[in-house]
């Protein structure tokens, strides 16, 4: 079929895909992926990378993929937002072509929010939540393991959009009509959609996953007000996952139908309602966003107190807290678009309900204050980030509540001021608290702390370059300039401040240089945990060794206070005076190679969909349903670890008396 | 002791130095939103003012409690604060921090929601200019149904009177700004939405898209040209003899899909602007609708009956 060849090829290969850039990263990934394929055939890794890692479904595992992934999206939401920096830096430039600029910002905001912090977010979870609590694993192990292998293939379509058929182009927001096919006819927003929609479902059934294990799995003894913070802001975080993914999930699924099936919910002409898309999108968003920094919270909390070796303050006031901003946050999506002509009664009751729900947010930042009040401050990296955090996400929290008074949000809206705010609270509360989380939690995970030194200028460069690079553009919004500009004008004042966020952007450019090197230096020199608590910790997973064998805790322990383990070493005991006779059978989840196909099925599906190949697509979802079926009929999913090697293990560890 | 390092005498060079920085760059008439020209954007300005206001005495707050805290309780040796690892709760003081936000918002909160409503409604006193503002791709198209002309990418407006802008869109979503008159609003396709602007002082000011709808769009800067109400009349009276007029072939050219300069046309078509707002616009009763066959003369219409 040699007429059918060409077509396939501008299908796939359209000139948005060839551009000079887009060429060499094609020459480097086909070379990189080479290079890997030898050395995984050379070395004899297939075995161990199959068994080990693709079938897993052991939390600490999952948590590492899900840690790689993120910051392999950070790297390239990083380099794109530098890409769209070096664009700005000067008026009237052309770095890159418009339409290249248009993906650029569109996958940069997409890929940092849903491919970067949320896998962040979940990689803690998935590393400490169950060793906190006292449990073995999360409640479904293998559920756990589905919504690892769905985010990541529903990442690996996204990311190639921009070799195969070209990138989304509509900003992360996607709003119609412009995503309709009369605008952007290109397979683009198809792979967002599709991206998104699979992705999706694994964060729904992360949600539900991380709700259930921290309702039903806790230690005997741990109430729900003995829970460490980060538990609670894990339970809370799952609940908003739970109702704020579904609307996200019909907004996308009706967008699409409208490019692929020809219905006409959002489109231009006949009839469409494009801002239902906004709101069903925002009733999302706006919980989403606390989706992405009450994880943080949780970790602040843990961080603030272990490194002022004082308890937290006030903890039924954060737990309230909590609880209210979780509620509240669903009552607030409208301020997303006070512009769009919804009325002043309507506007001003969404502006209040956001001034509201800054009163529960700022009550947590006094209780960390005094937290740290009258404690020991040990100016660790981690505790360093919650340093940042404070004054950061207190004025990205004041630049908030301007842009809740409503009529200044008719002159804020979209621009550069709005850009300012949300970079100041997801980067100075999210990735701050991430980076953070990371610190604390690498010796557990990994066994080996992350060099301080080291880790203290990559801090640096990015608390510095942070605000050099969005400092400036609360100014520009104040100047009128406004987001997704491709390119200005002479003449408008921009430029001065342009060129100083550029240079901000570099500095952070190379804050992530030095975390690589920081991360990659440690794995190979850094300084082994050989105590399993090299923080002097007070929670659970601090009395276990680093990294954490599979079964978690030989004995299940039993919590009689908050800071379990604090006040364990308060009273001298610790749980490595296991007996012997103590140890039993324990039953465990046996891997399985279903998430990894369902993942690859649903990846199947989607590029099927995307390009409109409907046999593809349909022998995907045969493999969706084979992998269903298989698992739902598959009773040979756990086994039993022995006791003899639970204790030989701890002996081993030096964990086991007599 | 530990402040001292505080009490250097650079430290007010620093500050000098700051002030000035905030003063040479934050003053310039380049920052649009700080200098408004017409009632919206000050009322919208003042504002801003308040709520930054309140919001620096949170931060003041905060930061010193912050920078006390971390300085005070550093775990070095020979520090001689109070060590209280067990100090974990204090009615007063979390009463305290529940209710100063609580208060500082209550400030902002009442006046926000005030001038929400005036916004709402364009002012009484004096009957508006009206322009029908249709966004396409990637250029603007404004029709003076009083006037009888249209024009592309360039607007003038009459000084102290309300300008009631009725905002729709044959294209994806764009919003109309020009910062130095007020907010903007969105252009959505079948809706019409309102937003009233007012200049007071004559010049010309800029106005642009701030919503993303395509690769041209950044070209949707245009100018704005305020002027005395009788050279406002003079200038549409001479657009409407001396122009072209717009006739639906012409209006189905600015659908396509490019950018283009400014222009002027005599007349236009009376379809290309939807008569009546159709969906779910909450416009709120009382709010501005334009009748079919009412062009140009402003009905007060509850929302009941608007569809």
């Amino acid at each position: 079929m040699p007429s059918f060849l060409p077509y396939l090829y501008h299908t796939l290969f359209p000139p948005t895909v060839r551009y000079p850039d887009i060429l060499l990263i094609d020459f480097g990934l086909i070379m990189a992926g080479i290079g890997l394929l030898g050395f995984m055939t050379k070395t004899r890794r297939w075995g161990w990378l199959w068994r080990e890692w693709l079938t897993t479904v052991d939390h600490k595992k999952i948590a590492v993929m899900y840690l790689i992934a993120a910051i392999v999206m950070l790297f390239r939401g990083g380099i794109d937002a530098e890409m769209l920096r070096a664009q700005l830096a000067l008026p009237t430039t052309k770095f890159m072509p418009a339409a290249q600029y248009d993906e650029v910002f569109t996958t940069h905001g997409t890929i940092m929010i849903f491919f970067m912090a949320m896998p962040f977010i979940f990689a803690l979870f998935n590393a400490v939540v169950p060793l906190m609590i006292g449990a073995r694993d999360v409640a479904f192990p293998r559920i756990n393991a589905m919504s690892y292998w769905l985010f990541a293939f529903g990442a690996i379509l996204f990311n190639i959009s921009f070799v195969i058929g070209g990138s989304p182009n509509a900003g992360w927001t996607a709003y119609p009509p412009y995503t309709g096919l009369a605008f952007n006819p290109g397979p683009g927003e198809n792979y967002y959609f599709l991206a998104l929609i699979i992705a999706g479902m694994g964060t729904t059934m992360t949600g539900v996953n991380f709700l259930v294990t921290t309702v039903r799995m806790r230690a005997p003894g741990m109430t729900l007000m003995r829970m460490p913070m980060f538990v609670w802001s894990t339970m809370i975080t799952s609940a908003l996952i739970l109702f704020a993914f579904p609307p996200l999930t019909v907004a996308l699924a009706m967008s699409l139908f409208d490019r692929l099936f020809g219905s006409s919910f959002f489109t231009l002409t006949r009839g469409g309602m494009p801002m239902m898309y906004v709101n069903l999108f925002w009733l999302f968003g706006h919980p989403e966003v606390y989706i992405l920094v009450i994880p943080l919270f949780g970790v602040f909390s843990e961080v603030v107190s272990t490194f002022s070796k004082k308890q937290l303050f006030g903890y039924p006031v954060m737990v309230v807290s909590m609880l209210a901003i979780m509620f509240l946050s669903y009552g607030t999506w409208v301020h997303h678009f006070f512009t769009m002509g919804a009325g002043p009664a309507v506007n001003a009751f969404f502006g209040l309900s956001t001034m509201l729900i800054a009163i529960p947010t700022g009550v947590k930042i006094f209780n960390w204050i005094f937290t740290m009040w009258g404690g020991r401050i040990q100016l660790t990296v981690a505790m360093l980030y919650q340093l940042a955090f404070i004054p950061t996400f207190v004025i990205g929290g004041a630049s908030g509540v301007m842009l809740a008074v409503v009529p200044a949000d008719y002159q804020f809206h979209n621009s550069y001021f709005l850009i300012a705010h949300f970079h100041n609270v997801i980067i100075g509360g999210t990735l701050f608290g991430l980076l953070s989380g990371l610190y604390y939690w690498w010796p557990k995970m990994f066994g080996m702390k992350l060099n301080e030194r080291q880790g203290k200028v990559a801090f640096w460069l990015f608390f510095i370059g942070f605000w050099i690079t969005f400092t400036p553009q609360y100014l520009l919004g104040l100047k009128g300039m406004t987001r997704r500009l491709y390119t200005y004008p002479i003449g408008m004042g921009w430029h001065e401040l342009n060129v100083i966020s550029t240079f901000g952007a570099l500095i952070m450019g190379a804050a992530f240089v030095a975390l690589v090197y920081n991360i990659v230096w440690s794995l190979l020199y850094g300084e082994k945990d050989l105590t399993g608590d090299p923080w002097n910790g007070r929670t659970l997973e601090w009395a276990l060794p680093s990294p954490v064998p599979e079964y978690n805790f030989a004995r299940i322990p039993v919590v009689h206070e908050r800071d379990a383990w604090w006040a364990m070493k308060q009273r001298g005991q610790s749980l490595a005076d296991l007996k012997p006779e103590d140890v039993r059978d324990v039953e465990m989840p046996r891997n399985t190679p279903i998430p990894f196909l369902l993942g690859a099925s649903f990846f199947v599906v989607g590029f099927g969909m995307t390009f409109k190949f409907w046999p593809i697509a349909i022998m995907g979802f045969v493999g969706v349903i084979l992998c269903i079926l298989f698992s739902g009929f598959d009773y040979e999913d756990h086994h039993h670890l022995k006791a003899d090697v639970i204790r030989s293990t701890e002996a081993s560890l030096g964990r086991l008396q007599g | 002791m530990l402040f001292g390092r505080f009490r250097k005498p650079y430290r007010a060079l620093v500050l000098a130095a700051i002030a000035v920085g905030l003063l040479s760059t934050g003053c310039g008439q380049q920052y649009v939103v700080l200098h408004p020209v017409g009632p919206v954007g000050e009322k919208e300005l003042h504002l801003m003012e308040l709520a930054a206001l309140a919001m620096a005495i949170v931060i003041v707050i905060v930061f010193t409690l912050y920078f006390y805290a971390v300085i005070r309780f550093r775990d070095t040796p020979g520090n001689r604060a109070p060590y209280r690892p067990d100090w974990h709760t204090n009615k007063w003081l979390e009463v305290l921090w529940w209710v100063l936000p609580a208060a500082l918002l209550t400030v902002i909160a009442i006046p926000t929601v005030q001038v929400t409503f005036e916004l709402a409604h364009v002012p009484k006193a004096k009957d508006p200019v009206v322009i029908d503002v249709t966004s396409l791709t990637w250029k603007w198209l404004f029709e003076y149904p009083g006037q009888h002309i249209a024009t592309v990418n360039y607007l003038e407006i009459p000084t102290n009177v309300p300008v009631l802008f009725e905002l729709t869109a044959d294209s994806p979503m764009n919003t109309l700004w020009i910062p130095q008159l007020g907010g903007m609003e969105y252009t959505m396709p079948n809706r019409v939405l309102p937003l009233w602007l007012q200049a007071n002082k004559t010049g010309v000011y800029w106005g642009d898209s701030a919503q993303y709808s395509g690769v041209g769009f950044e070209k949707m800067f245009f100018k704005v040209k305020a002027v005395p109400m009788k050279d406002f009349d003079a200038w549409a009276s001479q657009v409407h003899t001396t122009s072209t007029p717009m006739t639906l072939a012409v209006y189905h050219k600015l659908l396509r899909h490019d950018t283009m300069g400014k222009a002027l046309y005599s007349r236009y078509p009376r379809d290309t602007f939807p008569t009546i707002a159709s969906g779910f616009t909450l416009t709120g009763s009382g709010m501005y609708m334009t009748m079919n066959g009412q062009k140009g003369r402003i009905v007060y219409m509850p929302m009941s009956r608007s569809n």
